[in-house]
C-alpha cells in the first residue's frame, strides 16, 4: 500500500509545474567554488529533501532559493533560479518581498529573546499584515496551532521564547515562519539538534503542512529523508549526483555515488 | 645502581621544587601590585580625606551649595574659612559629562552599527583604525582645540543671534568631550553587536525583514544591556576626564544646569588646589583629596555596575 | 502572476527607505567624528607650521672691546657677560636713523629677541677673534616682529590692542626692504628648554622629561605587567585571591588618570619623600597608571597561545616555569611587547598626573637623568597653552605635532608586531 502512494505522488510530481526551478547555478565563497552547475526543480506542495555528506554544498544551495547567502560578503551566486516564473536574482527583485514568500527555519531553533507571542507577530508586524491588535492575535495563535505549538503554550504567550525546549523552540520558529504565510519553507536540518521524540513531531508536522507549502528541506540522515520526502536530490562535493522521486533514489539509483552514499560507503 | 638512580632524581626533584615555588612566590609578588595600588590610592585618599573631615564637616562638603576653597591671609579676614560645599563642582562635572553624552551616544552608537552591520570589510579596515587614532589622541590635544577653536565660534555663534556665552562654557568643553568618547563608544559597542548570534540576523532577513529593521528589532535590543555597559563606562570615564576641562571649562564654581554659562568640574578643581603655590596640610590642599575620594566612589561605582551588566551580557551568548 | 518580488507597494517602498535613511545615519555619524578630528588636526598644522621656522635680523654690530671685555682677560664666562644690548642697538640705529630718544630707543630694541645678547655671547666665546670687527649678525627677532613676518598680525586692528605698534612695523618694513629680514629654520625649538619668550623656549627639556619619564614606567611596568599575567594565566588557580585580583586590575583600569596622580602626590613624594617634579616619580605614576592595560593586553595573548604548546613542553619533562619561560613567554613575547607599547603610547600622552606630582614646572635646562626636575611633552603643551603670549599658540601647536607624530611612530611600531605576530602564527 504504501508503495501505491509513493508512485501516485511521483505520478504527481510529473504533473505539476515546479513552483521553484534552478538552472546552471555556481556558488563561489571568494575563489572557492562551493557548487558546481547544479540544475534542480521543485515540485509545489511536495517536501523535497537535499541529502548528502556534510560540506557538499547542501546547505549553501537551499540558502540560495531565498538569497540568503547576500548576507555572506564574499559569497557570489551565479546561475539562474526562478520562482513562480521570476529570475529571483535579476536585479530589480527586492531580496525582502522574496524572503517573505519564501521563508527559513535553520539549523539550530533561533528564537529572538522576546517573548512567544511576539517572536510569532514579529514577521507580520514588520510586513503589516495584521489590521488590528485582534488580528495580529489571531494570526499568532493560526500559526502556533498550525506548527503544532498551541496546546502546550497557550497559557504563557508572553514568556520568552527562549524558555521553551529546544524541540518547542525549532516549531515556534517553524510558527514564526508560517505567520508571515510563505509559498514555501526552507529548512537547513531542522532537526539536527533534536531528540528522537522532538524530531518525530517536527516531522508528522511536516506531513501535514506541506498541503498548504512547499517545503525543502536539507537533512544529514537518509532516513529521515526517506520518511518525509517525496523528492530527493543526493550532492556531493559541490555537484548535484542525483534527483527524482526519494522512492527511487533509496530504491533504485542512477549513480554509483548515489548507491555508495546511501548503502554506507561515503559521507 | 637503580637506587642511586632514584637518588639522583629525588634529589634533582627536590632542588627543581624549591626553585619552582621561589618563581611562583616572585610572580604572585608581582601580582599583588595591583592589589596594593588600589590600597595605595583608596588608603591615601581616604587618610587624607580624613583629616579634611577633621576641620570641615562631612554634611558641609557633601551638602553644601556653594564653593570658595580661597582661604584667607590672616585669620580675622571675611570669609577665613572658605567654603567647601561639593554640590556645585557636581553639577558641573554632569553638567558637562551631560553635555558629552548627548553627542556621544548617538555618534558612539550609530558608528558602531553602521560598522558591524553595514560596512563592507574593506571600509570598515580603513574607518576603525581612524577611529582608533581619535581615540589615542591626548586629551591635552583635545583641550587646546576646545579652548582655542571650538569655545571662540560657540561664543561667535551666540554673539551673532544676540546671545551671551561664557568663553569657558560648558557646551564647549562638553561638545570636545564628546568627541573624544565618540570611538570608546563605538569600539566597546562593536564588541557587544558582534557578540550578538548571526543566528537572530539570518532569522530576521530570513522572514524578510530589511536589514534596518532586523538591527532595530532584533539586534539592538539583543545588544542593550551590552551597550548600556558600555555608556556607563563612558560616562565614568567623562566625569573623570581631567585636561579637557581643565583648559576648556571654566574655575568658578557655578550651580547652574545652564550649558552656556562657565562651570567647573571636580577634576578642574583637584587640579587648581595642587598645582601653584600651595601650603601644605591647608584645609585647600586636604580638599583635593577628598574631591579625588568622592570621583573615585563614583567613577568605580559606575564601573562596577557597567562591568558586571557587560559580564551578564557576555554569558548569556557565550 | 504578479510582480510579487518588485518594490511595488508603497509600503515595501517605505521600508526601503527607512533602510537607507537608516544607513545614512551611521555614515553620518562617522563622518562628524572622522571630520571632527581632520578639522582639529588642519588647526593645528595650519597653527604649528610655522613654529619650525623663524625670523632673523641682519645687524651689523661693532664688536668693540670695550664693551665685550674691557679688561681683555678673554675669559670665556666673561665673554658670553659682555654688554652686547648697546652694540646691537646701535647696529640697529644705523639701519634705521632718527632714534634717538630713550622710549623710542626700547621700542627698538625689542624688535630683536630678548635672548639676542646671549646668542651673541656664545658666538664671540666661542670665537674671541671677532672681538675688535664689525660684523653683520643675523639675530633672531621678537615672537611680535616674528608674528608679524609670518602675518600672524592684524595690521588693520586698533593700535592700542596690539603688541606690534605702526612705528614698529614701519621699522620692520624698513629692514625687509634692506633684505635684513629672513626665515630660517627653528633650530631653537628642537634645542633648548622652556622660555618666557616664546622664540627663544623648545621642547627638548619636555621631550627628555617624557623619554626619561617612560623608561622608568616601561622599567616597572613592562616587567611586572607580564609577570602578573604570566601568574594570572599560567600558575594562579581559580581561587577568591585570584578573582580579587582580577576585579582590581580590571577597576584599575577604570580609575581617572588624576587620582593615580594623587596616589603619587601622597605616597611617592609626601611619605617616601622621592624628589618632586622628577621623571622617577612621574614613571613611577604612569607606571601603575599603564599596568592594567598592559596586564590585560598580556593575558589575552597567553590565553591564545595554543594548549598544545604546553603540553608538548610538559611531555617532554619540562617543569612549569621551563614550560613557561622558554616556551610559552617567548610565544607571546610580540604580542606583550605590543600590549606595552600601545599603553606607554598612552602614557606619553598623559597629563593629568604629572601635573600633581609638580612635573609641572617652568624647566630651562634639560634634564640629564631620572632625577632631575623635569616637565613633559603634554605638560610642556597644556603650560604653553595657558601662556598669554600669543607666540606661544604656534608653539604649542608644533609641540602637539611633535607629540602627535611620536605618538603615530609608537602606534605603527606597535601595528608592525602585531603584523609580524600574525604572520608568525
Amino acid at each position: 500500500m504504501e508503495k501505491k502512494m509513493t508512485e501516485e505522488t511521483s505520478a504527481q510530481t510529473d504533473a505539476l509545474a515546479p513552483i521553484m526551478t534552478a538552472r546552471g547555478v555556481d556558488v563561489f565563497y571568494g575563489k572557492k567554488q562551493a557548487i558546481k552547475n547544479v540544475s534542480l526543480d521543485i515540485p509545489e506542495n511536495q517536501i523535497t529533501a537535499l541529502i548528502g555528506p556534510s560540506g557538499c554544498g547542501k546547505s549553501t544551495f537551499l540558502r540560495c532559493f531565498n538569497r540568503m547567502n547576500d548576507t555572506i560578503e564574499s559569497c557570489r551566486v551565479t546561475g539562474d533560479i526562478q520562482f513562480a516564473g521570476q529570475d529571483i536574482y535579476a536585479p530589480k527583485v527586492d531580496v525582502v518581498a522574496l524572503r517573505s514568500r519564501i521563508g527559513m527555519v535553520f539549523q539550530k531553533a533561533n528564537p529572538f529573546p522576546k517573548s512567544i507571542f511576539d517572536n510569532v507577530a514579529y514577521g507580520p508586524r514588520i510586513h503589516g499584515l495584521s489590521e488590528s491588535k485582534d488580528h495580529l492575535a489571531e494570526i499568532v495563535v493560526t500559526s502556533l496551532r498550525r506548527a503544532g505549538l498551541y496546546d502546550e503554550v497557550s497559557d504563557r504567550l508572553d514568556e520568552p521564547g527562549t524558555s521553551l525546549s529546544g524541540g518547542q523552540q525549532q516549531r515556534l520558529c517553524i510558527a514564526r515562519a508560517i505567520a508571515v504565510d510563505p509559498q514555501i519553507i526552507l529548512m537547513d536540518e531542522p532537526c539536527s539538534a533534536l531528540d528522537p521524540i522532538a524530531t518525530a513531531i517536527i516531522e508528522n508536522l511536516m506531513e501535514s503542512m506541506k498541503e498548504k507549502y512547499t517545503i525543502v528541506i536539507v537533512t544529514h540522515s537518509m532516513q529521515q529523508a526517506a520518511r518525509v520526502s517525496q523528492r530527493t536530490a543526493f550532492f556531493h562535493l559541490g555537484e548535484l549526483v542525483e534527483s527524482g522521486s526519494t522512492e527511487a533514489i533509496f530504491t533504485n539509483p542512477e549513480q554509483e555515488r548515489t548507491q555508495n552514499y546511501i548503502s554506507g560507503r561515503i559521507g | 645502581m637503580s637506587g642511586s638512580r632514584d637518588f639522583t632524581l629525588r634529589r634533582s626533584n627536590r632542588r627543581n621544587q624549591i626553585k619552582e615555588y621561589a618563581i611562583q612566590a616572585v610572580l604572585m609578588a608581582c601580582s599583588f601590585v595591583a592589589i596594593f595600588t588600589t590600597i595605595g590610592i583608596v588608603a591615601s585618599l581616604a587618610f587624607e580625606a580624613y583629616r579634611f573631615f577633621g576641620r570641615i564637616p562631612l554634611a558641609d562638603f557633601l551638602f553644601g551649595l556653594e564653593w570658595s576653597p580661597q582661604t584667607a591671609m590672616r585669620a580675622d579676614q571675611v570669609g577665613a574659612s572658605g567654603k567647601f560645599g561639593v554640590l556645585p563642582l557636581l553639577s558641573g562635572t554632569l553638567l558637562i559629562s551631560f553635555i558629552a553624552m548627548c553627542v556621544a551616544t548617538p555618534l558612539g552608537i550609530l558608528s558602531a552599527v553602521y560598522l558591524a552591520e553595514f560596512a563592507r570589510s574593506k571600509t570598515r579596515n580603513i574607518i576603525k583604525p581612524m577611529l582608533e587614532l581619535l581615540a589615542g589622541i591626548p586629551t591635552v590635544v583635545y583641550g587646546f582645540f576646545a579652548a582655542l577653536v571650538v569655545a571662540p565660534i560657540i561664543r561667535g555663534m551666540g554673539s551673532g543671534v544676540g546671545f551671551q556665552i561664557s568663553s569657558e562654557s560648558a557646551l564647549a568643553a562638553g561638545l570636545v568631550m564628546g568627541i573624544m568618547l565618540v570611538p570608546f563608544i563605538s569600539s566597546l559597542s562593536d564588541d557587544v553587536l558582534n557578540a550578538v548570534p548571526q543566528a537572530l540576523r539570518d532569522a530576521s532577513s530570513g522572514m524578510g525583514a530589511t536589514e534596518t529593521e532586523t538591527i532595530i528589532k532584533v539586534v539592538l535590543p539583543a545588544a542593550t544591556p551590552g551597550i548600556i555597559g558600555s555608556l556607563l563606562l563612558a560616562i565614568s570615564r567623562a566625569i573623570g576626564e581631567t585636561m579637557i576641562v581643565v583648559m576648556a571649562a571654566g574655575l568658578a564654581a557655578n550651580l547652574t544646569a545652564n550649558p552656556f554659562e562657565a562651570v567647573t568640574t571636580m577634576t578642574v578643581q583637584i587640579v587648581t588646589l595642587l598645582t601653584g603655590d600651595q601650603e601644605f596640610d591647608s584645609a585647600k590642599t586636604l580638599a583635593a583629596f577628598a574631591i579625588a575620594l568622592f570621583l573615585l566612589v563614583l567613577t568605580l561605582g559606575l564601573n562596577i555596575v557597567a562591568l558586571r551588566i557587560v559580564d551578564k551580557y557576555k554569558q548569556k551568548y557565550a | 502572476m504578479p510582480d510579487y518580488l518588485l518594490t511595488t507597494s508603497p509600503q515595501m517602498a517605505k521600508r526601503h527607505a527607512r533602510h537607507s535613511r537608516f544607513q545614512w545615519y551611521g555614515r553620518i555619524a562617522i563622518a562628524i567624528s572622522i571630520s571632527f578630528m581632520l578639522l582639529m588636526f588642519t588647526a593645528i598644522f595650519v597653527r604649528g607650521t610655522g613654529a619650525f621656522q623663524k625670523t632673523m635680523i641682519a645687524v651689523d654690530v661693532d664688536f668693540a672691546e670695550t664693551m665685550i671685555d674691557p679688561k681683555g682677560t678673554r675669559v670665556e664666562m666673561d665673554l658670553k657677560q659682555g654688554n652686547y644690548k648697546p652694540l646691537i642697538l646701535a647696529g640697529l640705529q644705523e639701519i634705521i636713523p632718527g632714534v634717538t630718544e630713550r622710549k623710542e630707543r626700547n621700542a627698538l630694541y625689542k624688535l630683536v629677541s630678548g635672548g639676542a645678547v646671549f646668542d651673541l655671547g656664545e658666538r664671540v666665546a666661542a670665537n674671541p677673534g671677532m672681538i675688535g670687527t664689525t660684523q653683520r649678525v643675523w639675530i633672531a627677532a621678537s615672537s611680535e616682529v616674528d608674528l608679524y613676518v609670518k602675518g600672524k598680525v592684524d595690521v588693520e586692528s586698533e593700535e592700542a590692542v596690539r603688541r606690534l605698534k605702526d612705528q614698529d612695523i614701519d621699522w620692520v618694513k624698513l629692514l625687509q626692504e634692506n633684505g635684513r629680514v629672513k626665515r630660517k629654520f627653528n633650530q631653537v625649538f628642537f634645542t633648548k628648554g622652556d622660555s618666557r619668550s616664546p622664540e627663544m623656549a623648545g621642547i627638548l627639556s619636555a621631550a627628555l622629561g617624557s623619554f626619561f619619564s617612560l623608561l622608568v614606567c616601561f622599567l616597572i611596568a613592562f616587567p611586572l605587567g607580564i609577570l602578573t599575567a604570566v601568574y594570572l594565566e599560567e600558575y594562579a588557580k581559580k581561587s577568591r585571591m585570584t578573582n580579587l585580583i582580577e576585579v582590581n586590575i580590571n577597576n584599575l583600569a577604570a580609575v581617572p588618570s588624576i587620582v593615580f596622580g594623587l596616589l603619587g602626590l601622597a605616597v611617592f613624594l609626601n611619605f617616601f619623600n622621592l624628589p618632586r617634579s622628577t621623571p622617577l616619580v612621574g614613571g613611577m605614576v604612569l607606571a601603575l597608571m599603564t599596568l592594567p592595560t598592559i596586564i590585560i593586553a598580556s593575558r589575552s595573548i597567553l590565553r591564545s597561545i595554543p594548549q598544545s604548546t604546553r603540553d608538548a613542553a610538559m611531555g617532554l619533562g619540562a617543569s612549569k616555569t621551563q614550560t613557561t619561560f622558554h616556551h610559552v613567554v617567548p610565544l607571546a613575547m610580540p604580542g606583550m611587547l605590543t600590549g606595552t607599547i600601545l599603553g606607554m603610547a598612552r602614557a606619553l600622552g598623559e597629563t593629568a598626573p604629572l601635573l600633581m606630582i609638580g612635573m609641572v614646572a617652568f624647566i630651562v635646562d634639560v634634564p640629564k637623568g631620572v632625577t632631575d626636575v623635569a616637565t613633559s611633552l603634554p605638560v610642556q603643551i597644556f603650560l604653553w597653552a595657558d601662556s598669554p603670549e600669543k607666540g606661544f599658540v604656534e608653539l604649542t601647536s608644533a609641540a602637539i605635532m611633535v607629540l602627535l607624530i611620536f605618538l603615530i611612530f609608537m602606534n605603527l611600531f606597535a601595528v608592525y608586531l602585531r603584523r609580524r605576530l600574525e604572520r608568525r602564527r
